[in-house]
C-alpha cells in the first residue's frame, strides 16, 4: 500500500497550495501558506518538477509490480483504471464544482471502443486504439458538457444520471454489434518481445499477459496524472477553481463560464475514456452490467474519501475501493466464516468505514491531512512572530 | 448611457436615466436605498438587460453585452460586498483578475511547456504589483476568508485593477470601512482617476463629495439631479430625497435584482 501511494503523491502535493478544497479555506484562518516558494527540493519549473515525480513514481511502480505476485498485479490494474477515471472526476467535481453521475457511462464508451477495435484480425497499435477511445469519449463528454454547463447541483446530477442509466442500454439495443447482456469479450493484445526480455533481465519473473496489461494500466495512470497535474497547477486549473467559487466575479474577470465548464467536462471525459479502455484490457470483458450507476457512484465515493480536488486523494480512494472489500472478505474468512457470509459482511464493514471517514475527515483523507499540516504551519509561524 | 429604463415584472426599476462618464473622471452615482443605483450598475455590466435606452462605449453601441466580454472591452468592476474566490489564495484571486492578459493556452498548460510557466510568472508579477499598490502584498499567500473585511475589499479592488481597465466600476467600495480607511480609499480613487475613468456607487456622502468630478442622483428609479458636487449639494430635490419621506417600500424592487453574487450588502 505504501508503495502504491507514491505514484501521484508529489503531483498532488505540488498542487497542494493551489487546489486547497473549499473546506480548507475556512480552516486556514490562521494560515499563511505561501502560494509559491517555500522550502522545497523540487525544481521550480513545472515541467521538470512533474517529470521528476513521474520518473520516481514509475520506478516505484515497477518495483511494486515486480515484488508482488500476478494476482496482485491484476488488482493494480483495477486500481489503475479506477484511479484514471477518479482523477478526471476530481478535476471536474473538485476543481470546477460540477458533479457527474455519468462517468461510469463515459467509461463504457471508452471500453466498448477498445473492445471493438481489438476484435479484428490485425488490430491497430494499442496507442492508436486508446487515442480513439479517448477521442470518442471526449466527443460524448463535450456534448454532455454543453448541456451540463447550463445546469447546477441536483439538476446536473439528474442529467448525468440519465446518461448513466441510458447509455449502457445501447448495448442491449444494438445486440448484434455490442453483444447485448453478455457483452463483448476483449481479446488480449500481444506482448511485445522487448517487454518479455526486459522483465526477464530486470527481475527474472515471467512476463505473462496479465503483467503486460498491468504495466499498460500503470503507464496510462502515470501519464494521465502527469497531464492532469500539469493542468491543475496552471492557469487553467486556477480558472476552473475561480468558476467554481464565484461565478459572477469570474465572469467579470472575463471568463466565459460556459466555455470553461465544457472544457472541464471534456478533459474529465477524456480521462474516463482512457479508464474505460484500460478497464476493457484488465477485465477482458465489456458488459452493460459493469457500467451501471454503481460504477459512477464508486468513483464519486473514491474522490470524496480521498479528498476532492486532489489526485493523490483520487488514487488513495481508488485503492481503497479495490483493496478494502477484498481485505475485509479475507479477514472474514480467516474468522471461520464461509465465503458467502464473509462477502456479505465485508460490504457492511466497508459501508461503516466510509461513514466513519466522512464523519471524522469530512475534507477527505488527503484534505484532512493537508488541513492539519496547514494548521501546524500556521501555529509555528504564529509562534515565530510572537517569539 | 442614455435613456436607460429597466422593468422587473411590470415594476419600473429605472426610468429614463442617462449618464456619461468622461475619460479620466470620477463619476458618482448616488441616491437613497432602492433608488436603482445597483440596477444601473448591473445594466452597465450586462448583468441586467435594459428594456429601453442605449449604452455607448468608446463611440460604439453595446448590444446584448455579456459580462464576460467586459474585461476585453477594458471595463472592470468590483462587486458589492467583496466577491473574492474563497478557495483561491489572495495572489491567485488577483491573478484571475489578470485573465485577459494571459497568453499561454490549454495545450501548453497540459504538457507544462515552459511558456506556460513564464506566462504565469508574468501574471504573478502583475498581480503582485497590483497588490503592492493597494498595500496588500503581505497577504498574497493567505486565503480571503482569513482576512479582515477591509483587506478583502482592497484585494477585490486589486483584482479589478490588475486588468488595467479604462473604466472601473466601483460598487459601494466604502461599505464596512472605518473613517480612516475611507479616507485612504478616497485618496486612492483620486490617484486612479488619472489612469482610468471611475463610476462610483456609494452611500457615504462625504467620500462621494470629495472624490467625484460629476454626480448623478437617482431616486425611485428616476434621475433627480446631475452635475458637479456643488451643484448637486445645493439642489433642493436632492435634499428632499435624502431628508424627506422619499424612501418608500415599493422602490426596493431593484434590490431584489441586485446580483451581488451572494455576498452581503454593506
Amino acid at each position: 500500500m505504501s508503495d502504491l501511494q507514491t505514484p501521484a503523491s508529489s503531483p498532488a502535493s505540488g498542487a497542494a497550495t493551489s487546489d486547497a478544497p473549499t473546506t480548507a479555506t475556512a480552516a486556514s484562518n490562521a494560515s499563511s501558506v505561501q502560494a509559491t516558494g517555500g522550502r522545497t527540493l523540487l525544481p521550480r519549473n513545472t515541467l521538470l518538477r512533474h517529470l521528476l515525480v513521474l520518473v520516481l513514481c514509475a520506478v516505484g511502480a515497477v518495483i511494486l509490480l515486480e515484488s508482488t505476485d500476478l494476482g496482485f498485479n491484476a488488482q493494480i490494474g483495477y486500481v489503475a483504471f479506477y484511479a484514471i477515471a477518479a482523477g478526471g472526476l476530481t478535476l471536474l467535481t473538485g476543481l470546477n464544482g460540477q458533479i457527474s453521475l455519468g462517468h461510469g457511462a463515459l467509461m463504457a464508451v471508452g471500453a466498448y471502443t477498445t473492445a471493438l477495435l481489438l476484435d479484428v484480425e490485425e488490430p491497430l497499435p494499442l496507442v492508436v486504439i486508446f487515442l480513439a477511445a479517448i477521442a470518442l469519449t471526449s466527443l460524448v463528454g463535450a456534448v454532455v458538457g454543453v448541456a451540463a454547463a447550463r445546469l447546477h447541483g441536483p439538476y446536473l446530477a439528474g442529467a448525468t444520471l440519465a446518461l448513466a442509466v441510458g447509455l449502457p442500454g445501447l448495448a442491449l439495443y444494438f445486440r448484434d454489434f455490442l453483444g447485448g447482456e453478455q457483452g463483448l469479450t476483449v481479446s488480449s493484445p500481444d506482448r511485445p518481445d522487448w517487454f518479455v526480455e526486459g522483465i526477464r533481465t530486470l527481475s527474472g519473473n515471467s512476463a505473462s499477459g496479465v503483467k503486460w496489461i498491468a504495466y499498460i494500466a500503470v503507464a496510462c495512470l502515470l501519464v494521465t496524472y502527469f497531464l492532469l497535474a500539469n493542468l491543475m497547477r496552471s492557469r487553467i486549473g486556477r480558472t476552473w477553481r475561480a468558476v467554481r467559487d464565484q461565478e459572477v466575479a469570474a465572469e467579470l474577470s472575463g471568463i466565459n463560464l460556459g466555455t470553461w465548464r465544457v472544457l472541464a467536462f471534456l478533459v474529465s471525459a477524456a480521462a474516463a475514456g482512457l479508464a474505460g479502455a484500460v478497464l476493457a484490457l484488465v477485465v477482458r470483458l465489456t458488459a452493460p452490467t459493469a457500467f451501471t450507476i454503481v460504477l459512477s457512484l464508486s468513483l464519486l465515493t473514491a474522490i470524496v474519501i480521498g479528498g476532492l480536488g486532489s489526485l493523490l486523494g483520487a488514487l488513495i480512494g481508488s485503492a481503497l475501493l479495490v483493496f478494502l472489500p477484498r481485505a475485509l472478505r479475507d479477514a472474514g474468512e480467516s474468522l471461520d466464516m464461509d465465503a458467502a457470509q464473509a462477502a456479505e459482511i465485508s460490504y457492511v464493514v466497508y459501508g461503516v468505514i466510509l461513514v466513519l471517514v466522512m464523519l471524522f475527515a469530512p475534507a477527505g483523507l488527503v484534505g484532512s491531512i493537508r488541513l492539519a499540516w496547514m494548521k501546524q504551519r500556521a501555529r509555528r509561524a504564529g509562534a515565530r512572530t510572537r517569539g | 448611457m442614455t435613456g436607460i429604463s429597466v422593468t422587473f415584472g411590470g415594476i419600473k426599476a429605472l426610468t429614463d436615466v442617462s449618464l456619461t462618464v468622461e475619460p479620466g473622471q470620477v463619476h458618482g452615482l448616488i441616491g437613497p436605498n432602492g433608488a436603482g443605483k445597483t440596477t444601473m450598475f448591473n445594466v452597465a455590466c450586462g448583468l441586467v438587460r435594459n428594456s429601453e435606452g442605449t449604452i455607448t462605449w468608446r463611440g460604439q453601441e453595446l448590444r446584448r453585452l455579456r459580462p464576460a466580454q467586459l474585461a476585453g472591452l477594458g471595463i472592470a468592476r468590483t462587486l458589492q460586498g467583496v466577491g473574492l474566490f474563497p478557495g483561491l489564495t489572495v495572489l491567485e484571486n488577483v491573478m484571475v483578475g489578470a485573465h485577459k492578459h494571459a497568453r499561454a493556452g490549454f495545450f501548453s498548460a497540459l504538457f507544462a511547456i515552459p511558456t506556460s510557466d513564464r506566462d504565469d510568472a508574468r501574471l504573478r508579477e502583475r498581480a503582485m504589483t497590483a497588490l503592492a499598490e493597494l498595500d496588500a502584498a503581505d497577504y498574497a499567500g493567505r486565503y480571503p476568508g482569513s482576512l479582515p473585511y477591509p483587506v478583502q475589499k482592497r484585494v477585490a479592488l486589486a483584482r479589478a485593477l490588475v486588468a488595467e481597465p479604462e473604466l472601473l466600476l466601483l460598487d459601494e467600495p466604502a461599505s464596512g470601512l472605518s473613517e480612516d480607511e475611507m479616507h485612504e480609499l478616497g485618496t486612492l480613487i483620486g490617484h486612479l482617476s488619472g489612469r482610468m475613468s471611475v463610476l462610483l456607487v456609494e452611500h457615504h456622502m462625504d467620500l462621494v463629495m470629495r472624490v467625484c468630478d460629476q454626480i448623478t442622483v437617482l431616486d425611485s428609479g428616476k434621475q433627480i439631479a446631475a452635475g458637479t458636487p456643488q451643484q448637486v449639494q445645493n439642489d433642493p430635490a436632492v435634499t428632499e430625497a435624502y431628508l424627506g419621506d422619499a424612501v418608500d417600500d415599493t422602490t426596493d424592487v431593484s434590490e431584489l435584482a441586485g446580483t451581488d453574487g451572494g455576498t452581503h450588502r454593506g
